[in-house]
């Protein structure tokens, strides 16, 4: 583990980079004007509110979506994503927020949907080894790769799609909220996991609604609101900071709820106080 | 690390998580196939007691309806609504649905008739006319469903009329085009069957491929360090198959024998069967079928897929109708008319494919179309009316679908896709 992170000495090499990426459905401006780097080696984590984007922007990089307007360099060149699979070709694997795995077809078959080893006569024993290894390297608990995928929990089809994300080796994966349906010791394992696809010198762009997730992991906070870039942070940064970034104000639920909770507080306090004093 | 861990663990690779039932021999394989059975994963079995049922009762009404002469002529008629079915399959496996493939086939002989017979064209030329103008109209459909959204209901729907106004259109006042006696195509639509050596050496290759490919396999598996199926199960499967066929053959050829044209629909089942199961494109099938946004996120070409579907639909819809022709010996108005559509797409969808994508295999068109041509068969012997034979058909179908939903209910609830 030690020397591949020895051996990624290209960290800080610009994996992606976007530029005043827009995108409008309708009348409705989901994203304005983006602008979005990643490195080599860097977790950056995007979080924002509901509809500030995120999500959109993901799948504008996945191929899912096209931007109104702006351009994305991928490894220094300009590159349009016109379907998923430019997207997979460049080497940008994402996990959908909907996971995006056929129910009907087994764990295997899910992981190589698309890159299916010897396309003329499927090599089944090939695919189901390099399946375990993949699921092994993730330390993931699935019981059966032969069982379709229907039968599987939220978390272990969770931990599929993120295999099936590493099968092609990407550059650049993109997470969208991959831990929000999984349990304290699988979300502790997509966390390792996350670290150790750094290590490995790729770049990950993780949306996330769990501050404590997004602390833990991610090397830059990059906050969307209303579909604008709405600043950069360091993961140690103050949650009070964060948070008003998210919602766009200093004054905002969450800081008149902290308010609220010091007042009342301070109210009982003085009060116990006054009572003591006779 | 995973290597070691691999290499140090007692179990097979894919044997290390002890939550998971695995039944070994043959008692559990037994076992694990009723446990499939009532979650709702029926496979092949509810057609399989379907023919049961229905042969029993027809046997008890008219022990003729088991003569092997008898089973021949069934096993011609099912030939080409058979070839029809397993265009179905293709269309259904990716949850859509072809309601023209009768007036496609209709078509079909009504041009082979005209080419050949009243316009001179060699024989093989007409065939291939008729069958390239099938996969146009699939082509057709396909892009009318990729580019603009139509629905494959109501575009095969519109073909349906506008295909047979067509056929009606190239035969004209006539009416219909009587092909000639004698000529190799009806030959092989009414009288050519196997010598008794080639349908037994026929016979016997399922199980040899099953044993060579289970054993290669096996040997495979182990090397890779995963758990490999039982020999002795194997053994067991082949030895039951290669009997039962070898059986069936031998029954049959105390009268006529095999149809060559019986043959060539099987050909074709094998390799569909092949084609959807162990290839790229039959995964993608199933995949788009099953999760159509998911597939094309896993960047497989949906378009693609759902064009291929609706060409070789009708491109079996057209052959289908070719040996239709040569089964009759004629291109009329009324072929492809009438019940042929319903027979097509009930009987893949007897056979065990389902209405609503993503499950299915060819087998099933070659089951259900012997489940409906028995019934056919069973109620021509008992002389009744095309109207009795109507019901019974529609009740059949009806059935199936509620086993289908049925089914797929229960496999839902039971964590199966």
């Amino acid at each position: 583990m030690s020397d591949s992170l020895e051996e990624s000495a290209s960290v800080g090499e610009l994996v992606l980079s976007l530029r005043g990426i827009s995108k409008n459905f309708g009348a409705v401006s989901a994203l304005t004007d983006i602008d979005f780097d990643v490195h080599a080696g860097e977790v950056v984590a995007l979080v924002g509110d509901n509809g500030a984007g995120k999500s959109t922007l993901v799948k504008i990089l996945a191929g899912v979506h096209q931007p109104s307007s702006g351009t994305i360099n991928f490894r220094g060149k300009p590159v349009t994503l016109p379907d998923p699979r430019a997207a997979l070709t460049l080497g940008i694997a994402t996990v959908f927020q909907d996971l995006a795995l056929c129910e009907n077809l087994d764990v295997v078959a899910n992981i190589f949907l698309g890159n299916e080893l010897s396309p003329l006569r499927l090599d089944e024993v090939a695919m189901e080894m390099r399946a375990w290894t993949l699921l092994n390297e993730l330390s993931a608990r699935i019981p059966s790769v032969r069982e379709a995928v229907a039968s599987l929990s939220g978390g272990q089809r969770q931990t599929v799609a993120i295999a099936r994300s590493l099968l092609l080796e990407p550059k650049l994966i993109l997470l969208d909220e991959p831990t929000a349906a999984l349990g304290v010791a699988q979300t502790a394992e997509v966390l390792n996991l996350i670290d150790r696809v750094r290590s490995r010198g790729l770049g990950v762009v993780m949306i996330s609604h769990n501050m404590e997730d997004v602390r833990a992991v991610a090397d830059r906070i990059v906050v969307l609101r209303l579909g604008r870039n709405n600043g950069v942070f360091e993961p140690d940064a103050s949650n009070q900071d964060l948070v008003s970034a998210i919602t766009g104000a200093s004054n905002n639920a969450v800081s008149r709820r902290a308010e609220r909770l010091r007042i009342e507080r301070d109210h009982s306090g003085s009060a116990q106080a006054g009572e003591q004093r006779p | 690390m995973t290597a070691e861990k691999s290499t140090s663990a007692p179990l097979a690779l894919d044997r290390a998580d002890a939550r998971v039932k695995h039944e070994a021999g043959i008692g559990g394989a037994v076992r694990a196939f009723l446990d499939r059975v009532r979650s709702g994963d029926l496979g092949s079995l509810p057609v399989i007691v379907g023919l049961v049922v229905i042969w029993t009762v027809f046997t008890s009404l008219n022990p003729v309806f088991v003569s092997s002469s008898n089973l021949v002529n069934l096993l011609f008629d099912c030939s080409t609504v058979g070839v029809i079915a397993l265009g179905i399959v293709c269309v259904l496996m990716v949850g859509e649905i072809d309601l023209s493939v009768g007036s496609i086939s209709g078509f079909a002989s009504a041009l082979v008739g005209t080419l050949w017979v009243n316009q001179g064209w060699p024989v093989a030329l007409a065939i291939l006319a008729a069958l390239a103008f099938g996969a146009l109209i699939g082509s057709l459909y396909a892009l009318l469903f990729n580019r603009l959204g139509m629905p494959s209901f109501v575009s095969t729907l519109a073909g349906l009329l506008a295909v047979l106004g067509m056929q009606l259109y190239i035969l004209g006042s006539t009416g219909s085009i009587n092909l000639p006696y004698g000529s190799a195509l009806v030959d092989f639509g009414q009288l050519m069957v196997m010598p008794k050596w080639v349908s037994h050496t026929l016979a016997a290759i399922p199980g040899l491929a099953m044993l060579a490919s289970g054993l290669r396999t096996f040997a495979r598996r182990r090397a890779a360090n995963l758990s490999a199926p039982s020999v002795t199960g194997l053994i067991v499967r082949v030895a039951i198959i290669t009997i039962g066929l070898e059986l069936i053959v031998a029954y049959l050829n105390q009268s006529r024998g095999i149809p060559w044209m019986f043959g060539l629909f099987v050909g074709l089942v094998v390799a569909m069967n092949y084609a959807l199961t162990r290839t790229k494109w039959g995964r993608s099938m199933t995949a788009v079928g099953g999760n159509r946004e998911a597939a094309r996120r896993a960047g497989i070409k949906v378009r693609a897929i759902y064009l291929s579907a609706f060409a070789l639909c009708s491109l079996f819809a057209a052959l289908g109708g070719v040996l239709a022709a040569a089964r009759l010996a004629s291109a009329s108005q009324q072929a492809g008319t009438g019940d042929v559509n319903l027979n097509a797409i009930a009987a893949a969808v007897i056979g065990g494919t389902s209405l609503f994508g993503g499950r299915g295999s060819a087998y099933s068109a070659l089951l259900g179309i012997i489940v409906i041509q028995s019934i056919a068969s069973g109620l021509t012997l008992l002389d009744l009316s095309s109207s009795l034979r109507y019901m019974i058909t529609g009740a059949v179908l009806a059935i199936a679908v509620i086993v289908d939903s049925l089914a797929r209910r229960s496999r839902a609830s039971h964590g199966r896709a």
